[in-house]
């Protein structure tokens, strides 16, 4: 092919504003197409990071910005990690982590194994259960609190129904036993279809002919289910955790709605522990080392997770 | 093929899988059906016990979600009757209508952080896509998992240093730096599924609009957006949803002007204790679009949802 008919053909086009960037080589439109984007990335998500790792050696207090600021290295890092309060804000959300996971994980697994069976109008009832998890979490947050009422509330209404309980005999949001359930129950709620949802992929991604190759082999369905479904579907499981596991060590809203954290400080998860000291305390260094160690935690946690996830993929 | 598979379910199988799915579906839809009669309950109805499912319907939620109210004298009272059929809802509490709240412009502030940022990081993030895409980048790999891993710290996290850094460029609290903050959270996930929807777009056609004299930018505009129209429609709903959805950033660093609809919603206080029907009604009409939206595109948005567990 040669050049003369492009340049011909190029020159027959009139727009001017085509002219002018005709003269731009591929290699400058990518860099202006990118561009915006890492600018915005390093001006929103980068530079206040590595402000927050500077704060984390000071003792700043935002509400006192014409204080001196004095570079304290490494004490509030110290002062964190022997803190045993923050050890319990810890266990808190490690409780929170573990159970939402699990009912998740086992309640999304099932009902995505159901809705494989291909009954008529799935798509439609998938749809309805996907509802909760497109919700502003805040304000779910917020009728919860209301459903969760001792003596008005549905949810008590319908526990005491089934029960016999007095539906006021009980406060899920007051009582220290109760509190760390109800926002497991609320989560669980809100976020099982995305859990289910991720496992329908797996599910559907196993082609057919893996099955009958076992019908022919006459294995029975249990077997089929232990040696072809679960395997198959487990690295998208993984996934799936992977991705409620981070949400769920961020999480402020939903809790923040519910409980607030209390009563006392049974339900306050890191993140609202962290608000807190930044945001309420006003200990902006001390928050800033704690976001870090928060940050640092998450990071690690998932890259071991990702190399499993990846020896699963690999079998 | 048709006739028997060995893949298919019988239909009894099929009759207690339906079944099951159906009862979760409605167990799961009931918070959200109380949450929606609430709001059309009197404060008495909506406190009552047990709880009552069936009652007069009223739109004093909706009317006390919308207006202040002040209580006055008798004399007042039967000095000004009542004009409008809200002024009379809200006699019956020996109340006047004294102005709107302010739900309307928090909604009115959701609605243009919303579209603001949806707008933008879709803008950026097909421009980004695109030359991910198709252009070779030093180091792209290392680019693109820097995009996706911003999304992994937590909100409070990088609220810290933005909140001192928006107080010294004068963005708290506008309208402008909740929609930069919100593009920048959202632009990482926008390229992502948009890489994959470009991706997916052969190469040949813009090969062909560029011998045909095209110039590279005419090619992606006339060419490559077209076809990837239900990309970046899809892509346009997550971000909406999520800018729409988005409390922590909110509730830290707006107050008044730019502050949106969900730091308000709990806010809603009535005269003596929380108005529940009210609260009920702002949580009706701040989450109805999205379920609805949810239905009506189903289809896109379900893959949207999975995309990221099956691509990678």
């Amino acid at each position: 092919m040669t050049q003369a008919p492009i340049t011909r053909a190029a020159e027959a086009t009139p727009p001017t504003v085509a002219r002018k960037i005709r003269g731009l080589s591929d290699r400058a439109i990518a860099w202006i197409f990118v561009g915006p984007t890492i600018f915005l990335l390093l001006a929103i998500n980068i530079f206040p990071l590595i402000w927050t790792i500077n704060l984390s050696f000071t003792n700043f207090r935002a509400n006192r910005p014409n204080r001196e600021v004095e570079y304290v290295g490494l004490r509030n890092y110290e002062r964190i990690l022997t803190d045993t309060d923050i050890w319990l804000n810890m266990q808190a959300t490690a409780h929170f982590l573990f159970w939402t996971i699990l009912l998740q994980v086992l309640i999304g697994f099932a009902l995505a194994y159901l809705i494989n069976k291909k009954f008529k109008g799935n798509d439609l009832w998938t749809t309805i259960i996907v509802l909760p998890m497109m919700l502003s979490p805040a304000v779910v947050g917020n009728f919860w609190k209301f459903l969760y009422q001792p003596q008005i509330g549905l949810f008590n209404y319908i526990i005491a129904f089934f029960t016999g309980r007095d539906p006021s005999s009980f406060e899920m949001l007051g009582q220290v036993t109760l509190a760390p359930w109800s926002i497991v129950i609320v989560d669980t709620w809100m976020w099982t279809p995305f859990v289910m949802l991720i496992c329908l992929a797996g599910l559907r991604s196993i082609p057919d002919y893996i099955y009958e190759a076992a019908e022919i082999d006459r294995a029975s369905k249990w077997r089929q289910f232990w040696t072809i479904t679960v395997p198959m579907v487990m690295p998208f499981l993984m996934l799936a955790v992977l991705f409620r596991g981070i949400e769920n060590f961020k999480m402020f809203d939903l809790v923040v709605q519910l409980t607030g954290g209390g009563p006392g400080s049974t339900t306050e998860l890191t993140s609202i522990n962290l608000k807190r000291e930044a945001f309420e305390k006003w200990r902006t260094g001390y928050a800033s080392a704690y976001a870090i160690i928060l940050f640092v935690t998450v990071f690690g946690l998932a890259s071991i997770y990702v190399k499993a996830l990846n020896k699963v993929k690999e079998r | 093929m048709s006739g028997f598979s060995v893949t298919e379910p019988g239909a009894r199988t099929k009759w207690v899988a339906g079944s099951l799915v159906i009862l979760y579906a409605l167990i799961t839809m009931m918070p959200l059906v109380w949450i929606m009669l609430t709001g059309f309950k009197s404060p008495a109805d909506a406190i009552s016990y047990p709880p009552k499912v069936i009652f007069d319907p009223t739109l004093e939620g909706y009317v006390n979600l919308f207006t202040t109210r002040t209580r006055q004298t008798d004399e007042f009272l039967a000095a000004n009757p009542p004009e409008t059929w809200y002024e009379e809802i809200v006699r019956q509490y020996d109340m006047v209508i004294a102005g709107p709240s302010k739900f309307g412009e928090r909604f009115l502030n959701s609605v243009i952080i919303g579209f603001g940022s949806t707008f933008l990081s879709v803008f950026l993030g097909t421009l980004a896509a695109y030359a991910f895409s198709r252009f070779r980048i030093p180091l792209a790999d290392d680019l693109l998992f820097f995009i996706l891993s911003t999304r992994m710290m937590p909100p409070i996290a990088v609220a810290i240093p933005i909140f001192l850094m928006y107080r010294e460029l004068g963005l708290s609290d506008t309208h402008l730096g909740m929609i930069l903050l919100y593009t920048a959270v959202n632009i990482s996930l926008a390229v992502w599924l948009l890489k994959s929807f470009i991706d997916g777009i052969p190469t040949e056609y813009e090969e062909a609009a560029l011998i045909d004299g095209y110039t590279r930018f005419q090619a992606f505009y006339k060419v490559v957006l077209p076809q990837a129209a239900t990309g970046i429609a899809s892509t346009a709903i997550f971000c909406l949803i999520f800018a729409w959805n988005e409390y922590a950033f909110a509730v830290l660093l707006t107050s008044g002007t730019a502050q949106t609809a969900p730091p308000f919603i709990p806010t809603i206080i009535g005269v003596g204790g929380l108005d529940w029907p009210a609260v009920a009604a702002g949580a009706t009409i701040f989450l109805l679009p999205v379920m609805i939206f949810t239905v009506a595109l189903r289809k896109h948005l379900l893959r949207g949802i999975t995309f990221g567990a099956v691509r990678k």
